[in-house]
């Protein structure tokens, strides 16, 4: 490809956006579906005197789960419903995620998915005020007073499993260890589980409010926090998001250095879920080992923004680094995660405890849309670096960190992908380190911010550390952000839990549970 | 007449001495274990003294009880001490000798085991929580394999003795040395060494570290305890631990123990039993929690086989003391 910066193909992809209607809106996302798209998000946000929908779907360029040559394709559907007649024809039959959306808008800005599977709630809780959708409506002081809550009275509906001998097990929302709030309700036999829900949102705290208001820029702060362990996965899926918005040009060198960052996230957050893992089995040596790797990566992160979760390395427009990593350090820290994982998986022991344990089968994992090292264990081939790049692959040295897939689909795979992961990302980052500090490509700046252009919609893409992640950002006409909607990938993940959790055992759940890591703050904004 | 009445007063003292030994080494056994497991994971540790300084502070503190609980709540915690104080006077660590009508007695020993095993998991059941309920039914189900194991297992012992009292058997093991290197005998001291890690709820079969409420077998049983009744438990579960290794220490390392000799043990000899039986626990405390650091914990429906295979070894001991003598 070609030397100068902003030469090449236009990455990331600009967003199609396309009006339909209520009655057209099936057939055009089914069109989609079937033309290899997936369901991305769907988003609301407030218009005057009614609700805009978009309905977000992205086609992958090649690779083995699109279809190839045909090119990245990125569409929103389009869809305004007043709020006096709030309500959607359902696509929850043609997308698993989308049904969920429909639940989520339905909680939080009232518009009602007619003739919906499974109409429960979602991110609602029983004590929230009837009637009371916490993001319906312009931003004003009115919205943003916490009302009364009252107690929570209703019962959790769940399926009670009925017949000799089942028997309930509820755990949490309070954990014994140092773990976010989930309830979960086994109903089990003897040891086996036969069904368990999960109830989660219990951490909302109104995120994507507290974005409409403020600048691009004082949204990176916020973004940062979305989830802590997920810093440069959110930032930079924000800061994308803004970027198509405001029609910002990154210069190629900083989008390296994301690419690098994105990296160095996933090395600490693997090292450090490997080590839990193993704990999770009681082999608490490889634990004290791996944590031990966390630690030196946290400590080079902070080398290199500043910041030991690696914040204030992505901003709107470029990314900043105080220093390049350490690529000895990077080496030796793939090179002890090699080794724990290695003398792990020729302990017997433990690698009884892994195989087979809470298989997700692939079939299962398609139709629930699961993202990330969970589907890529299951045998989806999806990864967003390849699939959705936001920087041109050529420029990457050595090409994006090549997926790692299994099919096994059991905690041994999520494993041994993540393991994979490391080392992958381990090269990246020492290939990328090399490439900058040998002065290219160079920091020249594109065409910056071009004037305010009415209202703008931006779509952010990123493989963060769990999997594929976006942010959708909508920039009013004074240049303020008017709505964000985030979706971390845990969204869709969490969902498969239950469907892995068949016939495992009581004891067996923490270490599934710990293989996923799904997020319970990144899940609920 | 009075140098009779003279030894039984030196068997009481030893046995009392015995059981005042045990209970204060109990809490720094378990110490080491953990210390032992620290040092191999690279940690400093939490020093030899943490666990009486935990007992110190819980016994200090009131018992709350769940809503709900019964007589049981306190009851239970007070019989699983008693079994652990009896334990730690029948069982031979420091010495061999025995008050006459108090008999050592292989069954004996084994219902007391059994009477605090089966009070800690009505003490599990009586809050009726889930965890509860779920650590007292692995723990039962873990028990009924363990202990005709250890039935087993020591009854292979006692063939060559003649006597199914623990005393004799560790007494013939020192005077007789070519018995700890018998077949049979090796078989039983094994069978009975797996028995041991499964009924004290140590990796494998249990992870004493964990905070999985899902995982756990004992800590579940005593998740609702607390205060003065959570510091009986623990102690009484420490005891057991103790003795317990004591015992298997004894087994295979004989010397050292006071014998009961013609009028009961002598000061000297009560000196060096009580010197020896710390080395030789505090040896295979190191051992075990050594053992435990290059181990997982098994799969909880895989312990079954393990404990058959004990079960299995105990049963192939006693075959072979017949036969092998």
């Amino acid at each position: 490809m070609s030397a100068t910066p902003t030469a090449g193909p236009v990455l990331p992809q600009p967003v199609l956006s396309r009006p339909t209607t209520r009655e057209a809106l099936r057939a055009d996302v089914a069109a989609l579906l079937a033309d290899g798209h997936r369901m991305l998000l769907v988003v609301a946000e407030n218009a005057p005197g009614a609700v805009r929908l978009g309905y977000v779907l992205a086609r992958p360029d090649g690779g083995p789960e699109g279809p190839s040559g045909a090119g990245e394709s990125r569409v929103e559907l389009t869809l305004e419903v007043s709020t006096d007649d709030a309500w959607v024809p359902t696509i929850a039959d043609l997308s698993y995620p989308g049904g969920r959306f429909e639940r989520e808008i339905r909680d939080l800005f009232g518009v009602e998915p007619r003739d919906h599977p499974l109409p429960r709630r979602l991110v609602r809780h029983a004590h929230w005020p009837r009637a009371w959708h916490p993001l319906l409506g312009e931003r004003s002081a009115q919205t943003d007073v916490v009302p009364d809550f009252g107690e929570d009275l209703s019962a959790f509906p769940f399926l009670e499993v009925g017949g000799d001998g089942v028997y309930e097990i509820p755990v949490g929302p309070v954990h014994a260890g140092l773990i976010e709030p989930g309830h979960f309700r086994f109903s089990v036999v003897g040891e086996t589980i036969v069904r368990m829900k999960a109830r989660l949102w219990y951490v909302h705290r109104g995120v994507e409010r507290l974005f409409e208001g403020r600048t691009p820029d004082d949204g990176v702060v916020l973004a940062e926090r979305i989830s802590g362990d997920t810093a440069v996965g959110h930032t930079l899926a924000y800061a994308l998001a803004c970027e198509e918005a405001l029609g910002l040009v990154v210069p190629q060198r900083d989008r390296l250095v994301r690419a690098l960052l994105l990296e160095l996230e996933r090395m600490h957050n693997h090292a450090a879920d490997l080590g839990m893992i193993l704990n999770d089995v009681a082999f608490g040596l490889a634990n004290v080992h791996l944590q031990r790797v966390r630690e030196n990566l946290l400590r080079l992160n902070e080398s290199v923004t500043g910041h030991r979760l690696l914040r204030g390395g992505v901003r709107v427009g470029g990314a900043d680094v105080v220093a390049l990593p350490d690529v000895g350090l990077v080496r030796a820290a793939a090179a002890d995660v090699a080794e724990v994982v290695r003398l792990a998986l020729e302990h017997p022991m433990v690698l009884d405890r892994l195989v087979a344990t809470a298989v997700l089968g692939r079939e299962d994992a398609v139709r629930m849309g699961v993202l990330g090292y969970v589907a890529r264990a299951s045998g989806v081939d999806v990864d967003a670096r390849r699939d959705h790049p936001f920087v041109d692959p050529a420029a990457l040295p050595g090409g994006p960190p090549a997926p790692a897939v299994d099919s096994e689909g059991d905690v041994l795979a999520r494993f041994t992908v993540r393991a994979r992961e490391v080392e992958a990302s381990a090269r990246f980052v020492v290939a990328a380190t090399e490439v900058l500090a040998s002065g290219g490509p160079r920091a020249s700046a594109g065409p910056q911010s071009a004037a305010p252009r009415g209202i703008a919609r931006g779509l952010g893409i990123v493989e963060a550390w769990r999997g594929l992640l976006c942010h959708r950002v909508t920039v009013g006409a004074d240049g303020r952000l008017a709505r964000v909607k985030v979706v971390d990938p845990s969204f869709m993940n969490w969902p498969a839990l239950p469907v892995a959790l068949a016939d495992t055992i009581v004891p067996d759940f923490p270490l599934a549970n710990k293989s996923f890591n799904q997020s319970y703050a990144g899940n609920d904004l | 007449m009075s140098g009779e009445v003279a030894g039984e007063v030196r068997v009481v003292v030893a046995v009392v001495l015995q059981t005042v030994v045990v209970v204060v080494a109990a809490p720094f056994l378990v110490g080491v274990l953990r210390q032992v497991r620290a040092r191999w994971e690279g940690r400093v540790g939490q020093g030899l003294l943490q666990p009486w300084r935990d007992l110190v502070k819980l016994a200090r503190k009131e018992p709350l009880q769940a809503s709900g609980s019964t007589v049981v709540a306190w009851v239970a915690p007070v019989v699983v001490l008693g079994s652990g104080l009896l334990l730690a006077a029948l069982v031979p660590t420091v010495t061999t000798a025995g008050p006459a009508r108090l008999p050592a007695d292989l069954f004996v020993v084994v219902s007391v085991l059994l009477v605090g095993t089966v009070a800690l998991g009505l003490l599990g059941l009586d809050a009726g929580s889930a965890f509860g309920g779920m650590g007292s039914s692995r723990h039962l189900t873990i028990a009924a394999l363990v202990e005709p194991t250890v039935l087993l297992a020591v009854y292979a012992l006692s063939v060559p003795v003649g006597s199914t009292a623990l005393g004799p058997i560790v007494e013939g093991r020192l005077a007789d040395p070519g018995r700890v290197v018998a077949p049979a005998g090796v078989l039983a001291v094994v069978a009975l060494a797996i028995a041991v890690v499964a009924e004290t709820a140590r990796i494998p079969v249990d992870n004493p570290s964990t905070h999985l409420e899902l995982t756990m077998v004992h800590e579940a049983m005593v998740l609702e305890s607390s205060g003065r009744d959570l510091a009986a438990v623990e102690l009484g579960s420490w005891l057991r631990l103790s003795v317990l290794l004591a015992l298997v220490a004894n087994l295979v390392v004989p010397w050292g123990v006071a014998t009961a000799g013609d009028g009961g043990p002598g000061l000297p000899a009560l000196a060096l039993g009580v010197v020896a039986v710390v080395v030789k626990t505090a040896a295979s405390g190191v051992v075990l929690a050594t053992a435990e650091v290059f181990m997982a914990k098994l799969r909880l429906f895989r312990v079954p086989e393990l404990l058959t295979g004990s079960f299995v070894l105990a049963f192939l001991a006693v075959t072979g003391s017949y036969v092998i003598g």
